[in-house]
């Protein structure tokens, strides 16, 4: 028995790898449905691109929203790169 | 100066994803820039295989329409830098994707990588013919099996008239890949053998990619073989076709079939 969970031993490794992965996608596409998920996403990028513009001349490039969806809690990731002028003027 | 790649094949379920993946990723450990661009609108898969799944915000779709840029569509591999994937929506419908969006993306890509590998939709429709436009160079996808040798056929065909290289009186340089090849059931004659596909297709030969579990093993973990798998039969072919796609001129080994100790000893020089 040990013998033999042991020869398929990898093969079951890379298996229930691929089924963790495709719960936590599944999970995602079937439930608040992707379309939606990203459509929340692009409302976010725009509402904080406002945010953002009103105080400083930002360009889209400059604003990158990464997401991790985990089983648990997904990860937003929201980075905004700040121009130079705008560094100084809060420095001095 | 950039090249852009068709993976193609008109069959469903040849290998076109997990070639482009395994390419895609030998030609980036290579140290080239590129980037694997899945056209399968609707089904997307190229993410899956490339264990890019979760991270994926914006599509090639919201690129198309100008609902993002491009630098926000692009995810770049966690284990190889110089590899970056596109991917394509799981949800729109396919007839988003404009012509003249797609040569847009397409014109911004050729600006930021070596290499521009799209990943085709089954079919001689629409999609598939998307995906093979912008093309300098195609790979053919081909099973050592009449219906796949009949549909590749039929691409050859459309690569030769539908693509903008086509419409400038050019040629798409194209390469013929074959895939999930058992050298057992090769020697045993049950399958058409590579020199009466080459004959029938008449297209040069790529490499030869050996039907292994491998392959399966690194779709489950979601890398592609060449990473996953590096030294395994189809890895090792993968590698070589990248090296005659950066124009190497390398002999094109078979595999054979595998019997025994003996015979892996003896087996040819890979
Ligand atoms: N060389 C191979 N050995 C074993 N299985 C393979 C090989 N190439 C592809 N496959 C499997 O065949 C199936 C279809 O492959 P895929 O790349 O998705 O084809 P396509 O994109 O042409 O529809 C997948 O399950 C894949 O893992
Ligand atoms: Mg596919």
């Amino acid at each position: 028995m040990s013998f033999l969970s042991n020869i398929f031993a990898r093969r079951q490794q890379s298996s229930s790898v691929a089924k963790d992965r495709l719960q936590i996608l599944l999970a995602h596409e079937r439930g608040a449905g992707e379309a939606g998920e990203s459509d929340l996403i692009r409302q976010l990028h725009k509402e904080i691109m406002e945010v953002i513009a009103r105080h400083v001349a930002v360009d889209q490039d400059k604003v990158q929203i990464k997401v991790d969806r985990g089983s648990g809690c997904s990860m937003l990731e929201i980075d905004v790169e700040v121009p130079q002028e705008l560094n100084g003027k809060r420095g001095s | 100066m950039a090249k852009v790649l068709v993976v193609t094949s008109g069959k469903g379920g040849v290998g076109k994803t997990t070639s482009t993946a395994a390419l895609g990723a030998a030609l980036a450990q290579s140290g080239q820039n590129v980037v694997v661009v899945d056209f399968d609108v609707g089904l997307r898969n190229l993410d899956l295989v490339m264990g890019a799944e979760r991270r994926v915000v914006f599509d090639l779709i919201n690129v198309v329409q100008g609902d993002a840029r491009l630098s926000q569509a692009l995810i770049r591999d966690k284990r190889c830098e110089t590899l970056s994937i596109l991917p394509a929506s799981q949800t729109r419908d396919k007839d988003a994707l404009t012509s003249e969006g797609v040569a847009r993306v397409m014109d911004e890509l050729r600006e930021k990588f070596d290499w521009v590998i799209c990943d085709s939709p089954a079919g001689i429709e629409r999609g598939a013919q998307l995906a093979m436009y912008h093309a300098d160079m195609a790979v053919i996808v081909t099973n050592p099996e009449v219906s796949s040798v009949r549909d590749s056929d039929r691409i050859i065909g459309l690569l030769d008239s539908k693509t903008k290289k086509a419409e400038q009186g050019e040629k798409v340089d194209k390469h013929l890949l074959l895939t999930r090849y058992d050298p057992a059931r090769a020697a045993r004659k049950e399958m058409l053998s590579v020199e009466d596909v080459l004959e029938i297709l008449s297209i040069p030969l790529l490499g030869i990619v050996p039907e292994s579990e491998d392959v399966l093993k690194s779709s489950n973990v979601g890398a592609p073989v060449t990473l996953a798998a590096p030294t395994s039969l189809p890895a090792r072919a993968y590698f070589e076709a990248a090296r005659r796609l950066s124009g190497e001129k390398l002999e094109v080994s078979v595999p054979v079939e595998k019997r025994g100790f003996f015979d892996w000893l003896f087996k040819r020089d890979a």
